[in-house]
């Protein structure tokens, strides 16, 4: 059988969510892999939600903000942007690929960009293969 | 066949089992002992930065931390090819012997006394630090628990974390003395030398001077004629913190002695299928199996062992001590198993003789705790005596300093086969055809082990005073057979 | 000694360790002088440490027996399973005692490895081990007399309530004995108890709270330090000094034990209430420290934190959310 990825995508609010938005009223087609949760600022993705994602059985992580110098809260992204290099690290070191994590930025008009970046992404994850964190991490105990 | 298990042993630190088989007549056919437990150090250090290790490794064990911290450092001060400033050195030494301190008292008076003072196959419920009060009274007792509490607080003012010590760091330590500080350390260990002398007088008027107890010591089913190891100093004396490895054989000549790079020219680890614990041996003489004698590779790392690789002890009322031992053993070296509870009174001497030298020593207060890390770190391997045994660790880093290797051989690892060994004999000399195989003699069994030091004590089980204790005893199904209080 | 029956029926008090240092039972002993009140209160029915009881006499025993057990030590084989499962049967209140037990511990750091990877590396690869045919421990080996048996040890290791039911939580490696002697009074005495599932014997609020250093708002660093990378100066704020303090999401009630030391915590009081995962919120901090909003920059800084996992997990990766490497 075909490995379909599973890829959660935390957008923030004013800019990646409304791009990913224009995407789908544009008619723009693209992977259906992804599964969106909005959230008010990239900011505000808490390392734990990017765990749990992995833990539950997500094959791919997105997060996506504005570009640097548009936040909306004026640093958000730029915490995010912190947080995120640290948490490849992390992930590299619990041998997790890191390319199943990935941030970009995406503003409010460019819902073309965020069409192709899902395309790509769900691309490189199929490459990777199916995560094994779920099942590992469930079953290994033993 | 008849088999006979004991399940946990008891009375000791760790986890651990012992399998007598029985022949048909009644008679030991074999007896296993088998260690059920295995954590991985060696492997889940890989990864971490060196000097975050002498913290980590402390957890192997609680009881004796303090040997894993100062053979971590170690190993870490030679990786960075770094050489620590006197006073650094000397304020190791220094917690080091406080930690001996507490370490031996607590061992001699929760352990070791029960078995001698209340009696071998006297009933559990008696056979522990209570029955020891009962006996020797109450006032020891206080003091006993007062001399720990002292060492422990000399720990922390060094270290810290006053168990999981953390002072070491690669090139020195962290903290330093103050001169009041010190002052205090000084009376403290006055008090130490005191009251080592003490328990010695108390071992010599409670065991040697009872016949049955001597005969147990000198003539029971205790005694293993095998190589023994210690750490000496330039004179050959006795050190707990640095010198060389030094071991001699079954006659007492020394075989060799190795400095920490050396040491893996000299012992090896022989792996069995049915025990976690590996079974280090003399790799000059080779793994022979579980046998004694000048060609067996067999060794011990004990207080005992250390006493007979050394030509004696570095202060003067632990080397008068020493003296004495060895002339009412008939000379050394000494293979009675059950004298390593004497070799570790003399021990207990000069550790606190030790520490007040240290403390009285000026360069204790000095300011100068680390030196600077000059060199690209590589590998490196410290080795210190814990109190049981020989304990060394050797690390390889990476250019950063991140650990890419580690190899340990534990105190007590050294003496895992003489423990089987020992065991065995006990066993074999204790149940025989007609033995009628009671609680107190899988005791007396189980003493064969207790004599290396198990890490742990219980320096405290109970403490009377002149407050109530009440003493249940329970029967196998845990219904209360009897409540005694005292009031 | 007198005899009399007793009257007012004391506490049945078992300690027991799974995967331990020894650390737990000596920070028992360590109540030093007050053992006399807490011996006074219970009587202990069961700590292969101290007495000589046997496992068959607390299989022997009826279900909930013990009023209370304290397990530290993590579970790292079968043999701590089994026992776990048959102290949670034959007790009322079951204690997670100490980081092991509460979030893995140390020994959850194996949990970076495999079962595999320790037995080659010990029994095979350790540079003085002698072992040409191979020869790994067995849980059945058969020998001329019969079989002998070890326990299973497994791939995984795992916190105490990853196994069997847990009443309550006591933090720290090993737990300050005072906060011992405080939750104990409180057993003893009759007081009405937090709701099970609770962390006593540790403070809500975090290390930094009593930490006698000296700290100001200021906490952005240009790059982290490793303790033998800086001359620390005995009193600033660790993290100030750039060096990685795990303080700020630790709770208290060590008395700041390491940090006295001169050395920064490194966590083993675990998390407060609120996090669900014991590091996230850790790493999350020390990355909003990084004084920068540049990426290159940012990268070059997250390349000065060595092991990031290690520190941040130290004593609770079986308890995180990706508690073991994926292999």
């Amino acid at each position: 059988m075909e490995f379909n990825p599973t890829i959660v995508a935390f957008l923030c609010n004013w800019c990646s969510y409304t791009g990913a938005d224009l995407a789908g009223t544009s008619r723009m087609k693209y992977k259906p892999n992804v599964r969106v949760i909005r959230v008010m600022c990239s900011g505000r993705v808490d390392p734990t939600f990017v765990y749990k994602s992995f833990r539950e059985g997500a094959d791919g992580v997105l997060i996506c903000g504005c570009h640097p110098g548009d936040c909306h809260y004026q640093e958000g992204n730029y915490k995010c942007l912190r947080r995120f290099k640290l948490m490849k690290k992390y992930i590299t070191q619990m041998g997790i690929e890191p390319a199943r994590l990935h941030l970009e930025w995406i503003s409010a008009s460019e819902g073309k960009q965020f069409a192709e970046l899902i395309d790509s992404m769900t691309a490189r994850i199929k490459e990777l293969g199916p995560s094994k964190i779920k099942t590992v991490v469930e079953t290994l105990a033993i | 066949m008849r088999r006979i298990t004991i399940d946990p042993i008891t009375r000791l630190e760790g986890h651990g089992k012992i399998e007598i088989f029985l022949k048909d007549d009644g008679g030991v056919e074999n007896v296993y002992f088998q260690v059920p437990e295995l954590r991985g150090f060696e492997q889940f250090c890989v990864g971490r930065p060196v000097e975050e290790l002498s913290q980590i490794v402390t957890k192997i064990c609680g009881v004796c931390p303090g040997c894993h911290h100062m053979a971590s450092g170690k190993a870490a001060d030679a990786v960075y090819g770094v050489e620590p400033p006197p006073t650094a050195k000397k304020l190791r030494e220094l917690f080091y012997m406080a930690h001996f301190v507490h370490s031996h008292i607590a061992h001699f008076y929760a352990l070791a006394a029960p078995d001698f003072v209340v009696g071998p196959t006297a009933d559990p419920s008696v056979r522990n630090i209570i029955g020891v009060i009962e006996k020797v009274g109450i006032p020891i007792g206080s003091e006993v628990i007062k001399q720990r509490r002292i060492a422990q607080e000399i720990q922390a003012l060094l270290g810290g974390h006053q168990t999981h010590v953390v002072m070491n760091i690669p090139g020195g330590v962290r903290k330093g003395l103050t001169a009041e500080e010190r002052d205090d350390v000084v009376k403290k260990a006055e008090g130490f030398v005191d009251f080592g002398k003490f328990s010695m007088n108390l071992f010599k008027d409670v065991v040697l001077g009872n016949k049955t107890y001597v005969d147990i010591i000198l003539n029971g089913p205790y005694a293993l004629k095998i190589h023994s190891m210690g750490l000496v100093d330039n004179n050959n004396h006795v050190n707990f913190y640095d010198g060389k490895v030094r071991v001699v054989d079954t006659e007492g000549k020394e075989l060799f002695k190795y400095g920490p790079n050396e040491y893996l020219n000299y012992v090896a680890e022989h792996v069995e299928p049915w025990s976690y614990l590996k079974f280090p041996y003399l790799k000059t003489k080779g793994w022979k199996g579980f046998v004694e004698g000048q060609e067996s590779g067999v060794y011990h790392a004990t207080p005992l062992s250390r006493l007979n690789a050394s030509d004696g002890m570095a202060t003067p009322i632990a080397q008068e001590e020493y003296e004495f031992m060895y002339k009412t053993l008939g000379g050394k070296p000494v293979h009675n198993t059950l004298a390593m509870h004497w070799a570790r009174l003399v021990e207990l001497i000069y550790s606190a003789e030790r520490c007040l030298e240290l403390a009285k020593d000026p360069e204790i207060i000095g300011k100068d705790l680390r030196a600077p890390l000059d060199n690209v770190p590589s590998v490196g391997v410290g080795i210190v005596e814990a109190q049981r045994g020989t304990l060394t660790h050797h690390y390889w880093t990476d250019e950063k300093g991140i650990v890419t290797k580690v190899n340990i051989i534990v105190g007590t690892t050294n003496n895992n086969a003489p423990i089987c060994m020992s065991i065995k004999k006990a066993a074999e000399g204790l149940i025989t055809k007609d033995t009628e195989i009671t609680e107190g003699i899988l005791n007396m069994i189980e003493m064969a082990f207790r004599a290396y030091d198990p890490c742990f004590s219980c320096a405290t089980h109970s403490l009377p005073r002149q407050m109530r204790m009440e003493l249940v005893l329970k029967d196998s199904e845990g219904k209360t057979i009897r409540s005694i209080k005292r009031s | 000694m007198k005899e009399e029956t007793s009257q007012k029926p004391k506490l049945k008090l078992a300690v027991y360790w799974g995967a331990a240092c020894g650390g737990c039972c000596v920070s028992v002993l360590d109540v030093h002088e007050k053992l006399l009140d807490v011996i006074a209160a219970a009587d202990l029915v069961f700590w292969p440490i101290a007495l000589d009881i046997k496992y068959k006499d607390v299989e022997a025993m009826p279900d909930k027996y013990i009023d209370v057990t304290l397990f530290n030590g993590a579970v790292r084989n079968s043999e701590n399973e089994h026992i776990a499962k048959l102290l949670r049967q034959k007790s009322k209140v079951l204690v997670a005692y100490g980081s092991c037990a509460h979030m893995g511990g140390i020994p959850g750091l194996a949990n970076f490895t495999t079962k595999e990877a320790i037995f080659k590396r010990v029994y095979e690869e350790s540079e003085s081990t002698v072992n040409p045919d191979k020869i790994f421990p067995q849980t059945h080996f058969d020998v001329d007399e019969g079989t002998l048996e070890l326990p299973t040890f497994y791939n995984d290791v795992r916190s105490l309530n990853q196994v069997v039911d847990v009443d309550y939580y006591l933090p720290g490696c090993p737990p300050q004995s005072e906060r011992l002697l405080e939750v104990f009074t409180l057993i003893a005495t009759g007081a009405p108890l937090p709701p099970a599932g609770s962390v006593v014997g540790a403070s809500e609020k975090t290390q930094c709270d009593e930490c006698k250093r000296t700290k100001t708002e200021n906490k952005k660093v240009k790059r982290f330090y490793r303790p033998i990378d800086i001359k620390d100066d005995g009193v600033t704020c660790f993290l100030e000094q750039g060096v990685i303090c795990m303080g700020p999401s630790t709770r208290a009630g060590c008395g700041v034990r390491c940090i006295v030391g001169n050395a920064p915590c490194r966590g083993c009081y675990g998390p407060s209430e609120a996090a669900s995962d014991p590091g996230a919120k850790m790493l999350s901090a020390i990355a909003t420290m990084i004084d920068s909003n540049n990426e290159k920059e940012i990268e070059k800084v997250v390349e000065t934190i060595d092991d990031p996992a290690g520190t941040f997990y130290r004593f609770s990766l079986p308890s995180s959310i990706i508690r073991r490497t994926i292999v």
